[in-house]
């Protein structure tokens, strides 16, 4: 049995500091992904909301939420929550009721309305609760987590903080002509390197910020997509992995890693299991991708994803970047959107707004930004405590 | 007025041992993995059905797997010294245990001063007071002795 689902619809609602409600921003994202499906909300058979944590209990309860708000219809509900994963979850809910033949076509939906600056934990004195214990004794935020591993890069491969800042620049230049991007300015390798330093050896720009804005998909059957349209956009393999014990390497938002002391390590590490399990599923190889969307919080994390899924063997990242292998008109362009870097992060948005661009780039309608060719592209993405995201797509 | 008295900023995670500080995890008597912070309940490792645990004071001395500073205050829970210092961030390898930890850098030593591989051990430092007591943490600091061992 064919495990594809077809991309019928995407949307989004543009990212930035608009100042409104969540619900508002998927609902317009919702509104765009059928409209560019031609289906009616009615048809709707399953709403896969992608929940956010910081907009009260209407976040907890997402898929609800935006049912509500686009008129009760009686469909099928699922909320899931997977920190940066979210949207994923929300994808492999829909792609899986799906495949069971459980409804022909559903609506996937993330949105966020996040706050300025550092996340921080919900409230309260919880000492057993990793993300409390971690800045409360420690003092340790996100982007010390992607400190850590840039200054990594640089010690064991000798990356430079000019190599990171050459990400930057490349995804700036990317996202120049998205009209659902953020930032929309072309930046200069001295931009990043004069911007203040926040978790050294990264610079403010080199870290993404936080943004409101919302994806939505319509994805169904291939049947019922048949129906509806040609050849659409299909998406061929949905990773959701945990890590194999034990995670030898520190992982937001813990203390410590895993101990190593009384089990073997697994073959390979979690991050690289992420994409490879979408890969093994698909039936394709990184040599198949035309272009990849990664999660570049950072752009040094960036770097280590081109190695993760598989684009080249580790300490080679910046060798690629620097041959332009990873630009628009190179071998593999990774994050023609312009990434994180261009958006900033609306959690549970993020990895729908992922899928968004693989469609737009599979059909040929990513205008200014567009990867010729594009046949196949995968995404990737990591969720707190092990929750893996990796979506393939083909035409 | 009393004296105030030391405490740790969270019970359990380290010992208050002025001089040779350790922090304090568990390790699973049927299969030798290593916990920190404690676990207690179950065994995390897949292939070990027991939950029979010792207390493990851990090595006191690791490797830097790598590094980076906090230049910005962090956010409440946090509580921080006012006016804010950047400190430095350290993540330590202790062999004996095959376990990663976190921790500040002691004594305001900066990213400068730190490399992959470099040797290091642990301090208490205090962390924040109130009226009575003065709440302690751990830290990485650079052993005596040089940093090319």
């Amino acid at each position: 049995m064919s495990k594809d689902v077809a991309v019928l619809g995407v949307g989004m609602h543009p990212w930035g500091k608009w100042g409104q409600s969540f619900v508002g921003y998927g609902v317009k994202a919702a509104q765009d992904a059928l409209k560019d499906a031609g289906v009616q909300w009615k048809d709707i058979q399953l709403v896969a909301g992608g929940d956010t944590i910081r907009n009260g209990y209407p976040g907890y309860v997402a898929g609800a939420t935006f049912a509500q708000a686009l008129g009760w219809s009686g469909a099928r509900v699922s909320s899931s929550y997977g920190a940066c994963a979210t949207g994923a979850q929300a994808i492999s809910v829909a792609r899986a009721h799906i495949l069971a033949g459980l409804c022909d076509v559903a609506l996937v939906i993330g949105a966020d309305a996040a706050p300025k600056g550092f996340f921080a934990p919900t409230g309260g004195r919880r000492p057993e609760d990793p993300d409390w214990l971690r800045f409360h004794i420690q003092g340790i935020t996100n982007p010390t987590y992607f400190g850590l591993y840039a200054r990594r890069r640089m010690d064991v491969y000798g990356a430079t903080q000019q190599d990171f800042a050459q990400v930057k620049v490349k995804n700036s230049k990317h996202g120049l002509h998205n009209p659902n991007a953020r930032y929309r300015k072309e930046v200069a390798l001295e931009d990043v390197m004069s911007s203040v330093l926040v978790a050294d050896p990264l610079h403010l720009l080199d870290i993404c910020a936080t943004s409101d804005g919302a994806a939505a998909l319509v994805l169904s059957s291939m049947d019922f997509a048949r129906r509806h349209t040609t050849d659409p956009v299909k998406i061929a393999a949905v990773s959701t992995v945990t890590p194999v014990y034990p995670n030898n390497i520190i992982e937001m938002p813990n203390l410590a890693t895993d101990s190593k002391a009384g089990v073997g390590l697994p073959e390979i590490g979690f991050k690289e299991s992420i994409a490879h399990g979408a890969y093994e599923e698909a039936g394709l190889g990184p040599e198949d991708m035309s272009l990849a969307e990664v999660y570049d919080l950072s752009t040094a994390l960036e770097l280590d994803w081109y190695e993760q899924i598989g684009l080249c063997p580790p300490g080679d990242a910046e060798k690629l970047l620097r041959d332009g292998d990873t630009s628009i008109g190179g071998r593999v362009p990774v994050n023609p959107s312009g990434g994180l870097g261009c958006f900033g992060e609306a959690v549970p948005a993020q990895a729908i707004a992922q899928v968004c661009e693989l469609t737009w780039q599979l059909r040929g309608q990513a205008e200014g930004r567009q990867v010729e060719g594009a046949k196949a592209g995968v995404t990737v993405n990591q969720g707190l405590f092990g929750h893996g995201s990796s979506v393939i797509c083909t035409v | 007025m009393p004296d105030k008295t030391n405490v740790p900023a969270v019970e359990g995670l380290f010992t208050m041992d002025p001089r040779e500080p350790r922090l304090l995890g568990t390790r699973c008597r049927a299969c030798g993995t290593y916990f920190f912070p404690a676990e207690k309940t179950f065994c995390r490792n897949p292939a070990c059905d027991q939950a029979d645990f010792e207390e493990a004071p851990l090595s006191r001395t690791g490797k830097v797997w790598s590094y980076t500073s906090a230049s910005y205050k962090p956010p409440a829970p946090f509580v921080a010294k006012e006016p804010f210092e950047p400190f430095a961030i350290a993540a330590v390898e202790l062999e004996d245990e095959g376990i990663t930890i976190l921790g500040q850098v002691a004594d305001g030593i900066g990213v400068d001063a730190l490399k992959t591989g470099m040797p290091m051990e642990l301090v208490l430092r205090e962390l924040y007071e109130d009226d009575e007591h003065i709440y302690f943490t751990w830290n990485w600091k650079p052993t005596s002795g040089g940093s090319d061992a």
